[in-house]
């Protein structure tokens, strides 16, 4: 194939969304796939997870699928979706499952959304299937509430450049329903969900998580002159900047993720700093400057710009760097490891707050303390 | 640990109890409600609606249709095919559904596609909602489907998008007390409606729901002692005092709430001592917080911190905002700083400290 105009097209990315296993997405996302064939459009499945599902397996049929690669890793051999091939067949649209997969080790990329924009680079239009507990702005709130760490998770921006982000919704006692009747899983996965994720409130929580995501991720699409009269422009004055003080402490993790979604509602610019008493992190014993380094990068896998900024007076080299960068917001965390680090960690929000008079300080909420505290 | 906040335990007030136990008799002799909520025509409510009776009725459900759109396309018919139907009265060219005729075949679940009609004078009920509510209290379910923009509240909304109004509405309040609601949010081309057009009602219908929502999960927390604790909407609390710069916070606090869909709340805990000015301050900070549309609180507990904090917890605060100056306000009469125990005690909470 020639590269020709229409190659140089960047692909359309649809996400239906949903909250839990069993909602429908693939179903929905089959269905769309479908009416674009008897369209004309030239539609493949380039990965389908059928999970022994009849009604949705039925949808695949008279779809043309790409054969999985296999990838040998520890003895074991696993499938995952073959990129290469897709892009060699060249598709209008490639049907992509469970778009916050984690590929094996020994596969090109380390996420399928990293393949998928492999594809949507190539110009092929993608129609994905995602749950809203893999947003990585969610998992710290889905973890304190649930108990479970999800380990599977998409950076928030990645959901925000889709084109269009259609929610699926069932209510969640017809899921309940669908479960116990083995629609979802074979009975004995069943009764083992219906005791962990799939319990009523969290459902119910999970939905109205996702139904908000949804509308964030229209408006975030609202084009400029439908933002003046919906609210959305601000003027320029009000615009936020949010700036994020990370640490060596685990709590830092949180704290990124938080910022990050403050300042994607806010629509504000998203930065994070580190002080360090040199100009690099070598004089950190090496655990310390390990978890830094790993702070740091998360933080820019969210697009969020980081700087190592050099100082002693630790709050005063932030806040002036803030008053430089036209900082609105600061965003700290509260360590609560020891009375002594509580108590440091205390007088530096003092200082902070007393030094920074024109900015808003922000001490972001501990959840993890809280999730021990309920003991659940 | 004694705090008036005005919160109940549930677990433990006999008459909350009571009223739960009611609740629950009422809802089991009560049918079921459930309502497709679409954000505008064409996104295949109906073909839902009707699809899950068709199901039911599979399953061995006893259900009967008991209105179905003029002009149905081809799938919400096959989907009918199979199903009893008590076909609807014309009242003056009106379509009005046969309460007396449902209610003497007695389905244990009745369709009714098109949720906002108004029956023409002399009928059994004004409303068709009203009928629907007839059949609901007689303890037979109801399927049915509603656009946006003919909820009664949402018509400023949807003039502010459209250009247009509905007369037949339904109120809001009966969208809020079913007992499932569905959002369809499936793609159309909305004849004559413009893309960011659509987009805005799709927002609002999701938001819409995520709200109904958010009251059902707050309300089977509460039912069971269970701390709301979730976070799914985000709740902004400002704290108030007399020299507090309260007019920054609140408006900072209508400005986020607003971005993030959710909800002001302000409270100002008293004190005792005040001059003839701080409660002039005060009076003119409430005042404030009322034009910001915020819901306002005075509160009474002779430790100002912990009062809040019970405050939040009770109603699922996800964001506290106060004045710097909150070290002064109470600091001599705790002998510590109130700011480092609310920034330390405050769980779960985001806590902004604004400069004074």
């Amino acid at each position: 194939v020639t590269p020709d105009r229409q190659d140089a097209r960047r692909g359309r990315l649809k996400v239906f969304l949903g909250y839990a296993a069993g909602v429908g997405k693939t179903y929905q996302m089959l269905t769309e796939a479908q009416d674009l064939r008897r369209q004309g459009v030239d539609v493949v499945v380039g990965y389908f997870e059928p999970h022994g599902r009849r009604e949705t397996i039925a949808l695949t049929e008279g779809l043309e699928s790409v054969p999985r690669r296999t990838i040998e890793y520890r003895g074991s051999r696993f499938e995952e979706m073959d990129t290469d091939a897709i892009l060699a067949r060249h598709p209008q649209v490639a049907v992509v499952d469970e778009f916050a997969h984690t590929n094996v080790p020994g596969s090109e990329r380390l996420k399928r959304w990293e393949d998928v924009h492999v594809l949507l680079d190539a110009g092929i239009d993608v129609l994905t299937t995602v749950n809203v507990q893999h947003l990585e702005s969610l998992n710290d709130q889905i973890w304190s509430s649930t108990g479970i760490r999800v380990r599977e998770t998409i950076p928030d921006w990645v959901l925000k450049q889709a084109d269009e982000v259609v929610m699926i919704d069932l209510t969640p006692r017809a899921l309940l329903n669908r479960l116990e009747r083995g629609v979802v899983y074979p009975t004995e996965r069943a009764r083992r969900a219906l005791e962990n994720f799939f319990k009523e409130p969290t459902l119910v929580a999970l939905r109205e998580l996702a139904m908000r995501q949804a509308a964030h991720a229209i408006e975030t699409r609202l084009p400029e002159e439908t933002a003046e009269w919906s609210d959305l422009a601000a003027p320029e004055a009000e615009r936020e900047r949010v700036l994020l003080v990370l640490t060596a402490n685990p709590s830092s993790a949180a704290l990124i993720r938080r910022g990050r979604g403050v300042a994607d509602y806010l629509r504000a610019e998203c930065l994070a700093v580190y002080v360090s008493k040199s100009a690099d992190l070598g004089h950190l014993p090496p655990a310390e400057r390990d978890a830094l380094e790993r702070h740091l990068n998360f933080a820019r896998a969210l697009q969020i710009e980081t700087r190592i900024l050099q100082g002693g007076h630790v709050a005063e080299t932030i806040v002036n760097f803030a008053r430089l960068n036209g900082v609105t917001q600061i965003f700290v965390t509260r360590q609560k490891s020891s009375a002594l680090r509580a108590w440091f960690a205390s007088a530096f929000v003092q200082r902070l707050v007393t030094l920074a008079r024109d900015m808003q300080v922000t001490v972001v909420a501990d959840r993890s303390a809280r999730r021990e505290r309920n003991g659940a | 640990m004694s705090v008036e906040t005005g919160a109940r335990d549930p677990r433990r007030d006999p008459e909350a109890l009571l009223r739960h136990v009611e609740a629950v008799e009422r809802a089991e002799r009560r049918g079921q409600l459930k309502i497709f909520l679409g954000y505008a025509s064409g996104v295949g409510k109906s073909f839902k609606l009707f699809d899950e009776g068709r199901r039911r009725h599979a399953r061995g459900e006893d259900v009967v249709v008991a209105a179905a759109q003029p002009d149905s396309p081809p799938d919400v018919l096959q989907a009918i095919a199979g199903l009893d139907v008590i076909p609807t009265l014309t009242v003056a060219g009106v379509p009005v559904i046969d309460v007396a005729a449902i209610l003497a075949r007695r389905p244990r679940v009745c369709l009714v596609d098109g949720l906002a009609y108004d029956n023409p004078p002399g009928s059994r009920h004004a409303k068709r909602f009203e009928d629907i509510e007839e059949l609901l209290a007689s303890g037979i379910s109801v399927l049915t489907s509603v656009n946006l923009e003919y909820i009664a509240e949402q018509q400023e909304f949807v003039r502010s998008v459209l250009g247009t109004t509905k007369t037949e509405t339904v109120p809001q309040e009966f969208i809020d007390r079913a007992d499932e609601v569905v959002v369809v949010d499936a793609p159309t081309d909305g004849a004559g409606i413009s893309a960011p057009q659509l987009s805005l009602l799709r927002q609002r219908a999701l938001l819409l729901t995520a709200d109904v929502v958010d009251r059902q999960l707050e309300a089977y927390l509460r039912l069971n002692g269970i701390e709301s604790a979730w976070g799914t909407q985000e709740r902004i609390l400002v704290c108030m005092t007399p020299r507090a710069n309260a007019a920054k916070m609140l408006a900072s606090g209508r400005r986020n709430a607003d971005r993030f869909h959710g909800e002001l709340r302000a409270i100002y805990v008293t004190q005792e001592n005040l001059t003839p000015e701080d409660r002039l301050a005060l009076a003119r900070n409430i005042t404030l917080a009322r034009a910001q549309q915020a819901q306002v609180e005075t509160l009474e507990g002779r430790d100002p911190i912990r009062t809040i904090l019970a405050y939040a917890r009770a109603h699922g605060i996800t964001q506290i905002f106060v004045g710097h100056n909150l070290r002064r306000t109470w600091r001599s009469r705790l002998g510590g700083t109130p700011l480092d125990r609310l920034i330390r005690d405050a769980e779960g909470i985001d806590v902004r400290v604004f400069p004074q």
